[in-house]
């Protein structure tokens, strides 16, 4: 098929391995996600969750989200998981590793996820003709201005998204103060 | 070869998220709970990436970029009650956490 028949291609250049790199991005996020909810050492379920963060990171470039995956690589797997492996380092005792991993009630909790993961399927089934065929335009200016736009707003507007920005640094501040807080020996 | 939809990538954050529900049911390490739910959070950023190429305007970005900074700001608190009640009670597994006040 003439890639640039496609309707799903709206940009110049037709990509020619896209279904490869989809398969082997997904696949690595979902051998990571297996990975980290069944190994026995926590450090080890932190990088299984670092693979999949960074493969995650590859789909949303792959999505022409190039900000996202850097706010992604940057805050999630260089921030967000860095304090998780602090957190395991100060609270993983020898043997803890050594003991019961899984809940008494895991298959309950198995069950429910799986009636879960079909009811997800079920629900993509019939919402397909809802889908539209054809893949919208992309903006014309670059990625990053334009969140920029959405976020600080632009020309001496404010944004749609200016308001939660500043209520976002709101609720980071507060979650400063509580995690300092709340660690201290004496308050 | 079929075309990549975003029905795929819909798939895969389904997909992902089911993991993290059964991260957070199944396991008894507090942390790994706790890395659960940052998956569940992944997936649902997928989604509105996804949808995001699909309408072609920058809206599930912004949204996903939200998302990521309430979740950085979950995990340190979380991780900071975890670590205040280690200091307590010496253990981390879920089923051991069982009294409001001792």
């Amino acid at each position: 098929m003439n890639p640039m028949a496609n309707p799903l291609i709206n940009s110049g250049a037709a990509p020619v391995a896209t279904p490869f790199f989809f398969y082997l991005l997904a696949g690595l996020s979902i051998v990571g996600a297996l990975l980290m909810i069944t190994r026995r050492n926590a450090v080890h379920s932190a990088l299984a969750l670092i693979l999949t963060l960074l493969s995650v990171a590859g789909l949303y470039l792959m999505l022409y989200a190039p900000f996202v995956a850097g706010v992604q690589i940057i805050v999630y797997g260089g921030g967000i998981m860095v304090l998780f492996l602090f957190v395991i380092m100060l609270v993983n005792i020898e043997r803890v590793s050594r003991e019961r991993q899984f809940n008494r009630m895991w298959p309950v909790g198995l069950l429910a996820s799986c009636a879960l993961l079909a009811l997800f399927l079920g629900a993509l089934e019939k919402g397909k003709s809802l889908l539209p065929d054809r893949l919208m335009q992309i903006p014309e200016a670059s990625n990053t201005q334009g969140i920029a736009a959405l976020l600080y707003g632009d020309a001496g507007r404010m944004g749609q998204y200016t308001f939660a920005f500043e209520i976002a640094s709101l609720l980071l501040l507060v979650a400063i103060l509580g995690a300092v807080i709340m660690t201290k020996k004496k308050i | 070869m079929v075309p990549i939809t975003t029905i795929h990538y819909l798939v895969v954050a389904a997909a992902l998220f089911v993991l993290g529900v059964v991260g957070v049911l199944t396991r008894r390490n507090v942390v790994i709970v706790l890395m659960s739910i940052e998956l569940i959070l992944n997936a649902v950023n997928l989604n509105l990436v996804a949808f995001s190429r699909m309408w072609g305007n920058l809206y599930g970005q912004a949204f996903a970029i939200f998302i990521v900074v309430d979740a950085a700001a979950e995990a340190a608190v979380g991780l900071g009650i975890l670590i205040a009640f280690f200091r307590n009670k010496e253990t981390i597994h879920v089923d051991e956490i069982d009294l409001l006040k001792w």
